[in-house]
């Protein structure tokens, strides 16, 4: 487990004080994928960065299984890094050495023999899928292929976690894809903690368990990701799940609205369609669709409609009530959207 | 007459035999400053300011050592090559024997090229991307092998041009070092082409330095490229 307890970073640039992490605490489970997401400057590298102490905090606790990582220094330190792997959006790969030399550099850190180092840089080759790439350097990779040797890097010596900053940003959404995919395998497979940040939301959607989301160096909410897509606190977020989620409505569509609007949630096993049809069925109520979709988010439908009902004010009334006794979660937007 | 080649051919003994005196002084002052200069150089940049300052990065910071290498470096660099080699008299008059001759004059060219490699070297390791720096922080590797695995590696093409400027510059400095006697090519353009006023000599020797400087800046630029993985 990893906890980050009130941990703050206060960068000192030409006597000014800058803040990079405000007083944050997360949690984080063995085996679980976090993503941390916020704008360019919210402070996801400086927390990142401080749970490795590539910065110290200037205040606060990182805690790997009880173990207090801000008061490791020296030789200690460099071992409890051996057991936290990390990619970066650049790759940051030594560009004058094989993809093989990269690989072993982490494998020397960790005192291990040269036999044993040559299978193990197969072994890693294998599974991040470039076997054949050996004694390619850097420069003969594409960006996909860099993140792959990154991440064998950084696997080298069976982390328990991995520290992703911004792992896919540099890179097409096929490629992009691929990365997702092999982290969420060494995630399954190795029992690797994962965690990630991204100002891009379909990341977190495609394979995160958790989020938070920071702003100002705080972080402003936090908890699983279906029930943050379901029901956004703090506009910050919404405009977040907006970014994946959007419910544009022609203007001229709009117009022509007479009726009530409403949003209608559906999560998980509750089949939607079923609800809305019984409800047409049961009231005096006419109902019509403006936007609807169906979100996956691991593996659980989240279901998202708006509608416009026409009918009498009561009648409309009872209609939401019965819907929501059905395990449906409704709000009246009120043609304000 | 300009250019007497009947002249060149007699004069031909002497001009080989500067050639090699060049080439000695050149030789062993260009050893001199890879073997201080390199570590030198290195040291100016791990205890510098930066990713290197924080004692948590777990790689050496200090800024006493960082200042007071600075300053020696700087002092020598800022003190002309021509004053360096008369102020060096007394140390190389205890450490040769002499003051005079290709040997004797290797002192200080030596000692003016020690600080000029090392801020080379010093450059070309700032040119190094601090995120690969930090990538092997992060992976738990030793100073001792981020130095010889990343530092060294990742500057060394930088590094190999910096041999050929300060080879370069060791060929200009050694021409100075001609006038008090130190030998060489520089030493015979003074004393024919500058003090008899033999033009042939002074063609000769300037075309010579001319093709020296082009062919170690061709060398140098070849392998640097050569070297290089990116
Ligand atoms: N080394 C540093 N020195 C001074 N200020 C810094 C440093 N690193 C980060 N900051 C500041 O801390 C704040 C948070 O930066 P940080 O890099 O953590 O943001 P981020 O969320 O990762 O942004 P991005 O999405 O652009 O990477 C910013 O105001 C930034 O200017
Ligand atoms: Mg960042």
């Amino acid at each position: 487990m990893l906890e980050i307890q009130n941990v703050s970073k206060i960068y000192k640039v030409k006597k000014k004080s800058v803040t990079g992490v405000d007083h944050v605490s997360l949690t984080i489970d063995n085996g679980e994928i976090f993503g941390i997401v916020g704008y360019s400057g919210a402070g996801k590298s400086s927390l990142l960065r401080c749970i490795n102490l590539l910065e110290q905090p200037t205040d606060g606790q990182i805690l790997i299984d009880g173990q207090d990582l801000t008061k490791l220094k020296g030789e200690q330190l460099r071992q409890a890094r051996l057991k936290i792997g990390m990619i970066f959006q650049h790759f940051y790969l030594i560009s004058q050495k094989t993809v093989g030399e990269n690989i072993e550099f982490a494998l020397k850190a960790a005192n291990i023999s040269k036999e044993k180092r040559n299978e193990r840089v197969k072994e890693l080759l294998h599974m991040v899928g470039l076997s054949d790439k050996k004694d390619v350097f850097p420069a003969q990779l594409s960006g996909g292929q860099k993140q792959r040797v990154g991440i064998a890097r950084a696997l080298a010596n069976n982390p328990s976690i991995l520290l992703c900053d911004e792992a896919t940003s540099a890179l097409d959404p096929t490629t992009t894809t691929s990365i997702l995919r092999l982290l969420k395998k060494i995630n399954r497979e190795l029992g690797i903690t994962i965690i990630l940040i991204t100002h891009e939301m379909d990341v977190v959607k495609e394979i995160c368990d958790r989020m938070a989301i920071m702003q100002n160096g705080k972080v402003i909410e936090e908890g699983a990701v279906y029930d943050i897509f379901a029901n956004p606190e703090k506009p910050l977020t919404q405009e977040f799940i907006n970014s994946v989620v959007s419910f544009d409505i022609p203007p001229t569509i709009l117009q022509n609205v007479k009726g009530r609007i409403v949003k209608i949630l559906f999560k998980g096993d509750v089949a939607g369609e079923g609800v809305i049809s019984d409800m047409l069925q049961q009231f005096e109520v006419r109902g019509n669709f403006l936007h609807g979709t169906i979100e996956y988010i691991q593996e659980r439908p989240l279901g998202i409609f708006l509608m416009e009902l026409n009918g009498q004010v009561a009648d409309i009334n009872r209609s939401i009530s019965y819907m929501e006794s059905r395990g449906v979660t409704v709000e009246v937007l009120d043609n304000v959207i | 007459m300009l250019f007497d080649p009947s002249h060149f051919t007699e004069m031909l003994p002497d001009i080989w035999k500067a050639f090699g005196q060049t080439l000695l002084m050149v030789g062993i002052s260009l050893a001199v400053a890879l073997v201080i200069g390199l570590p030198l150089g290195l040291l100016l940049f791990i205890t510098g300011k930066g990713l290197f300052s924080t004692s948590r990065s777990g790689l050496l910071g200090n800024r006493f050592v960082n200042v007071v290498v600075g300053f020696i470096v700087n002092l020598i660099r800022s003190i002309p090559y021509i004053i360096l080699l008369v102020a060096l008299f007394p140390v190389t008059k205890w450490l040769i024997g002499d003051t005079i001759g290709p040997i004797a004059a290797s002192v200080s060219l030596s000692v003016a090229s020690i600080p000029f490699f090392a801020r080379l070297v010093e450059t070309s390791l700032r040119e190094i991307d601090k995120g690969v720096i930090e990538a092997s922080i992060a992976v738990g590797a030793t100073r001792w092998m981020i130095i010889k695995d990343v530092l060294l590696p990742e500057a060394k093409s930088g590094v190999i041009q910096g041999i050929t400027m300060t080879i370069i510059s060791l060929v200009a400095y050694s021409a100075m070092a001609g006038i008090i006697g130190g030998g060489g090519i520089g030493d015979l353009a003074i004393r024919f082409g500058y003090y008899r006023y033999d033009n042939t000599i002074m063609i000769a020797t300037v075309v010579i330095l001319i093709i020296i400087v082009q062919a170690i800046q061709l060398a140098g630029d070849a392998i640097a490229k050569a070297v290089d993985k990116r």
